[in-house]
């Protein structure tokens, strides 16, 4: 562990082609996954999230055994498993059933296909915790051209997913499509989740899609601060928890889940203090005060 | 309606307020072979005041569906500002009842009222920024919110969310403001904040509103007519034509009593929705006449 602040490695390190091109896939993940996540966290979607990650697993798993490029397996993996969950479970009342159901059954395929596949056992893990320093430039292009694309939209119907996300009832009334928003945003939650999961792989990539964003809705109510600061700590996240790594040469999925949660973990004692300080903000009118004269 | 068409109308740039602002002819409404309500004919005037009244599943809620663009009707014909309605009329105001907000929802009192002035419009809004801001402290002013306006919406009290809730319907100038149960679960002071913010704003800018309530008192000053909805019959009149005991039993087809207490209506009898479910022929049974 002493290799940790090591910088001298760390700055040689830095050198290579393969750590540089590691770290500008972590920003373009880091900053996708600030922007979506406050609207993530706002439509309670973290275990939606976790459900399509494992089943963007098995698309790379099935990729890996067919032999085509394990990237695109798994980004087809999550978008089917996101227009899936979508369509399956309109009501939120059975949404957390059907994703558990069929998350359950996706995990147990990708493990089956892992267990066919005869190469090496590396390739197997990396779906799991992540590699990202195997991104190659063949990956980083599908990686940057998915985040342009998410962008787009995302700019393109922010409005409307954001009222139908905190307010959905006006919204509707508003005339918002509601019903149209949900699988969409499902499909570029599953497109960020899925090029997550070749980074910090499947069973981490809540650390970076919904802890940043979890952390800024904790210390502000403001959507537009939730989101800069979600893309701030996603960043932290991502980018720190690779060059934290790089001179132990430790797996970065455990840097990276340790930032964020440092992160979160200090905005939740900002947000406990805040609240034993101040209460809140806001007096109650005199109006709200006087029933007992009235009664 | 006793409303004055002429003292209102230069309040107004847009000529199409003046007439009937909310039009129902021979509609009906059913889910399968339940019929919620048939051979409605109801005008709204501008500036108007009509409480929608009657016991659960009577339909006031999809009546209100119907208004919003959110369901057809099964039968007959509706306009709403003078066109049938459609998904997001930008013209009509929606105020829904008080439920219970996540605590640690994103979202500020000033937010939600910003999504009512343009929540609706794809991209992310950062033209007119200073504008809009502008317009949402006006209408955070005008309900007397701006104390409460930074504070997470979850986190307010009931009444200050319902306050919000008017700001939030009334920021787009509607000409037609449609309320579903607004005072639900508010204490009698706020039931009067609330109640009398919307009747201000239909006196200013003759906005006719039309109330979705359970309970008539709170707002029975305020109102021009009842529209009263039973077991797929109903009746429109003035509040003292309506809240008869004359009138409701014939409606409910049952012995409904009607007693006034200190200006308040009770009507006595018909407290739940249960008494439909009974059937009543032997009363009244001209009644039919009327649905």
């Amino acid at each position: 562990m002493d290799k940790l602040f090591d910088f001298e490695l760390t700055a040689e390190l830095l050198q290579f082609g393969f750590v540089q091109t590691a770290l500008l896939a972590a920003a373009i993940l880091g900053l996708l996954a600030g922007v979506l996540g406050p609207l993530i966290v706002s439509r309670n979607m973290a275990f939606a999230v976790h459900g399509t990650s494992e089943l963007s697993f098995t698309g790379g798993a099935a990729a890996l055994l067919l032999g085509i490029n394990v990237g695109q397996g798994a980004l087809a993996g999550a978008i089917v498993a996101a227009l899936v969950l979508g369509l399956l479970s309109r009501r939120s009342a059975d949404h957390d059933s059907v994703i558990g159901a069929v998350l359950a059954f996706g995990l147990g395929v990708g493990v089956l296909l892992l267990w066919f596949y005869p190469g090496r056992a590396s390739n197997k893990f990396g779906l799991l915790v992540g590699q990202i320093v195997s991104v190659d430039f063949a990956s980083l292009a599908l990686l940057g051209g998915c985040a342009v694309a998410v962008f787009l939209v995302l700019l393109a119907i922010y409005r409307p997913l954001l009222f139908a996300s905190v307010d959905p009832e006006v919204a509707r009334a508003r005339g918002v499509p509601t019903g149209l928003l949900s699988p969409v945003f499902a499909v570029l939650v599953g497109v960020a989740t899925a090029l997550g999961v070749q980074t910090v792989g499947a069973l981490l990539v809540l650390a970076l899609m919904i802890t940043p964003a979890a952390a800024a809705c904790r210390i502000t109510a403001n959507p537009l601060r939730a989101t800069i600061l979600a893309i701030v700590f996603a960043e932290a996240s991502a980018v720190g928890g690779i060059l934290l790594s790089l001179a132990p040469g430790a797996p970065v999925s455990a840097f990276v889940t340790a930032i964020s949660f440092l992160i979160y973990l200090v905005c939740w004692v900002v947000s406990i203090v805040r609240e034993r300080g101040g209460r809140r903000r806001g007096v109650p009118s005199a109006a709200v005060a006087t029933p007992a004269v009235l009664q | 309606m006793s409303v004055n068409r002429e003292a209102v109308s230069d309040l107004t740039a847009d000529p199409a307020r003046g007439t009937g602002a909310v039009s129902l002819r021979g509609a009906s409404l059913r889910f399968g072979d339940r019929v919620l309500w048939q051979g409605l004919d109801l005008d709204v005037a501008p500036g108007e005041f009509v409480a929608v009244l009657g016991p659960n599943g009577s339909g006031k809620t999809s009546l209100l569906r119907v208004l919003l663009g959110l369901g057809p009707l099964s039968e007959g014909t509706v306009r709403i500002v003078d066109e049938p309605p459609g998904r997001g009329n930008r013209r009509i105001g929606y105020i829904p009842q008080q439920r219970a907000m996540e605590e640690s929802l994103t979202l500020r009192g000033r937010d939600l009222v910003g999504l009512g002035l343009d929540g609706h419009r794809w991209g992310i809004g950062l033209r007119g920024m200073r504008e809009r801001r502008a317009k949402v402290d006006r209408a955070l002013d005008a309900v007397g919110a701006h104390d409460f306006a930074d504070a997470p919406v979850g986190r307010l009290s009931g009444g200050e969310q319902q306050r919000l809730r008017v700001a939030q319907a009334l920021i787009s100038d509607p000409e037609v403001l449609l309320c579903d149960e607004p005072l639900l679960s508010l204490d009698l002071a706020n039931q009067q904040v609330v109640s009398s913010l919307i009747d201000q704003r239909r006196r200013a800018t003759n906005t006719a509103v039309l109330f979705v309530t359970h309970e008539i008192n709170p707002v029975l000053p305020l109102v021009d007519r009842i529209l009263y909805l039973v077991d797929g019959r109903f009746r429109v009149g003035r509040p003292d034509e309506v809240m008869t005991t004359q009138t409701l039993s014939e409606l409910y087809r049952a012995p409904v009593d009607v007693v006034r207490v200190q200006g308040q209506i009770h009507v006595v009898g018909a407290q739940s929705g249960l008494c439909e479910d009974q059937p009543h022929h032997h009363l009244h049974d001209d009644a039919h006449g009327d649905a």
